[in-house]
């Protein structure tokens, strides 16, 4: 658990991040939405103290992090900084193993490792191992400054921007890889992003902050039905709501017996994706898969209908 | 080594170098046109080989000392303890720079008598500057996201600088190192005006026998090693540098 308790920073007498309280709950994934400059990274960067704050406290499972040298706090919690910052005269292999290398590993250890990382991110461990990051595309370089974060399986995972380099298809599947990932190794993740289909696709909660101040601190749900303020409603997107409800509920959540015709859907499909389906097939119902891999079931648009709706 | 027309170049170079140096008498024919009648054309009051031994070892000495005062100097100034330092200890080695070597010597002589110490310290003040500007800038110009992801994934200080911001500011470092040789191996002709066994030896009686043989043996030695180290230098700084391009 990362307790982030009445936390400011101030830079030449400018308040940066300002009373910053929020609790999150181990291994989960919190991503921290806000404008430029509204504080994110140097909030993050408090958690691992690369940025010392000026007030509050921060806890790593009850633990005040000042009690803990700087560089063993953040030997133990991954980092994955904004831009890469791979080391350019190391090869990838070098580079993820780095912390490995700094805590003791031995070789063969970090190089298994190293292997795994590489094969989860869908780079061929063969073709990439021994290659320097100028000789990787910007999507390349991310993956592999991600890959060096999570080297020494931290706890903890710090992520800044991580996939803001990656087109549209690579980085939704490097979204689905960290979900794997946070998913195998219990890994609390905390992840700032510009991108909201990012953070409604990655969250359990969603932090908003502008201007220094946390203006909204909730799970994704929470945040589309009851925005705090203007600002959290415009960062939602308005118009996007409906969606961003759907999207974040399953098929198997609304669906209902009866005989529907046509293709049929998945269950662990999002309603967002039934909804695009049935609409582009211009269908009011479609058939449900079981799991057993019957057509058991089928979801309407009624029922979706429902589900999208916020206030009345 | 392929064979390429600089190499070629290089080859030819060091051979005739090494027959100079070595062979001196061999070159007799070449040079005697530059020798008035009946004077001497090879210089034969020491052996050239043990001038030009004489004359790189003064350099080493002096550009490793230099060397590791400099980067001490730099690396200290640039961490945060030693950052302010940093506006002294670069006058200090301006200081270095302004003063002309024939002033070093001369300064030096009565302190530390005639040879090779007047020679040695003059060559390291000279060498001071240009490594401490380089390693300086070497270390300051690094790019930000990677000293920052050093230190984020929880390198100390040390580590760091070690593994990270040396080996990546070691191009330009060498770069420093080789402007501080070349300007010595050419200062140290200077040091035989206070008795210190260099080539200048030879140039120098030249200059006061009006035998032009002495003279253009004595330089072409000095400049044909000069250009051979600073090609050496140089490969070895594009090396360095051709791994941290990003
Ligand atoms: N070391 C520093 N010294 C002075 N001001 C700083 C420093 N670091 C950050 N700031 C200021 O603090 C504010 C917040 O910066 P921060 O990097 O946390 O923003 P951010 O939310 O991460 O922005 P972005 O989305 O653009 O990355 C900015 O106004 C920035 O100029
Ligand atoms: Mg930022």
């Amino acid at each position: 658990m990362i307790e982030i308790d009445g936390v400011s920073k101030i830079y030449d007498g400018k308040t940066v991040v300002d009373d910053v309280t929020l609790t999150i709950e181990p291994r989960t994934i919190t991503v921290i939405v806000g404008t430029s400059g509204s504080g994110k990274t140097t909030l993050l960067r408090m958690i691992n103290r690369l940025v010392e704050l000026d007030a509050g406290t921060i806890r790593l499972d009850g633990e005040d992090n000042r009690t803990i040298r700087g560089y063993e706090l953040r030997r133990r919690i991954g980092y994955a900084i904004q831009g890469h910052g791979l080391f350019p005269h190391q090869t990838v292999a070098e580079n993820i193993g780095v912390v490995p290398r700094l805590i003791g590993w031995g070789r063969k250890r970090t190089d298994d490792k190293v292997r795994e990382l590489l094969s989860l991110f869908q780079l061929p461990p063969e073709q990439f191992i021994s290659r320097y990051p100028h000789e990787l595309s910007g999507g390349e370089q991310q993956r592999v400054g991600v890959a060096r974060a999570l080297a020494a399986e931290p706890n903890v995972l710090l992520m800044d921007e991580p996939f803001g380099a990656l087109d549209p298809i690579i980085r939704s599947r490097a979204q689905d890889d960290l979900l794997a990932i946070q998913k195998h190794f219990s890994t609390t993740i905390i992840l700032v992003t510009h991108d909201m289909n990012e953070a409604f696709h990655l969250a359990d909660k969603i932090a908003v902050m502008d201007a220094g101040r946390l203006l909204q601190y909730g799970t994704p749900e929470e945040l589309v039905r009851n925005p705090a303020n203007g600002f959290v409603e415009a960062m939602i997107g308005v118009s996007e709501r409906p969606f961003r409800l759907l999207s974040m509920g399953r098929v198997a959540e609304v669906v209902e017996p009866g005989e529907a015709t046509g293709p049929a859907i998945d269950p662990g499909a999002s309603q967002q994706e039934a909804l695009a389906q049935m609409l582009w097939t211009g269908r009011r119902a479609a058939p449900v898969i079981s799991p057993e891999g019957q057509v058991a079931a089928r979801i309407t648009l009624e029922s979706i209908f429902k589900r999208a709706k916020g206030k009345s | 080594m392929r064979l390429s027309l600089p190499n070629l170049l290089r080859a030819f170079l060091l051979g005739l170098l090494l027959v100079f140096v070595m062979a001196p008498q061999t070159m007799e024919p070449l040079l005697r046109p530059l020798a008035q009648a009946n004077a001497p054309v090879i210089y034969e009051q020491a052996s050239l080989l043990s001038l030009t031994i004489q004359h790189l070892m003064t350099v080493i000495a002096a550009t490793v000392a230099a060397t590791m005062v400099a980067v001490g100097l730099a690396i200290f100034v640039s961490r945060p303890v030693g950052a302010e330092f940093l506006p002294l200890s670069r006058s200090l080695v301006n200081i270095g720079q302004t003063f002309p070597p024939v002033a070093v010597l001369a300064l030096a002589v009565p302190v530390v008598g005639f040879g090779q110490k007047p020679t040695l310290i003059a060559l390291f003040l000279y060498g001071l500057l240009p490594i401490f500007e380089n390693t300086l800038t070497g270390l300051t110009s690094l790019p930000r996201a990677v000293i920052d992801a050093a230190r984020g994934i929880g390198m100390t200080g040390r580590q760091s600088l070690w593994q990270i911001e040396l080996p990546l500011a070691l191009p330009v470092i060498l770069a420093g190192i080789r402007l501080s040789v070349v300007i010595g191996l050419a200062t140290a002709t200077i040091g035989s005006t206070v008795a210190a066994r260099t080539l200048g030896e030879v140039i120098i009686a030249g200059l006061q026998s009006n035998n032009m043989a002495f003279v253009v043996q004595g330089g072409l030695i000095v400049g044909g090693l000069a250009v051979l180290i600073y090609d050496f230098l140089s490969a070895l700084e594009r090396r360095a540098f051709q791994r941290i391009r990003s």
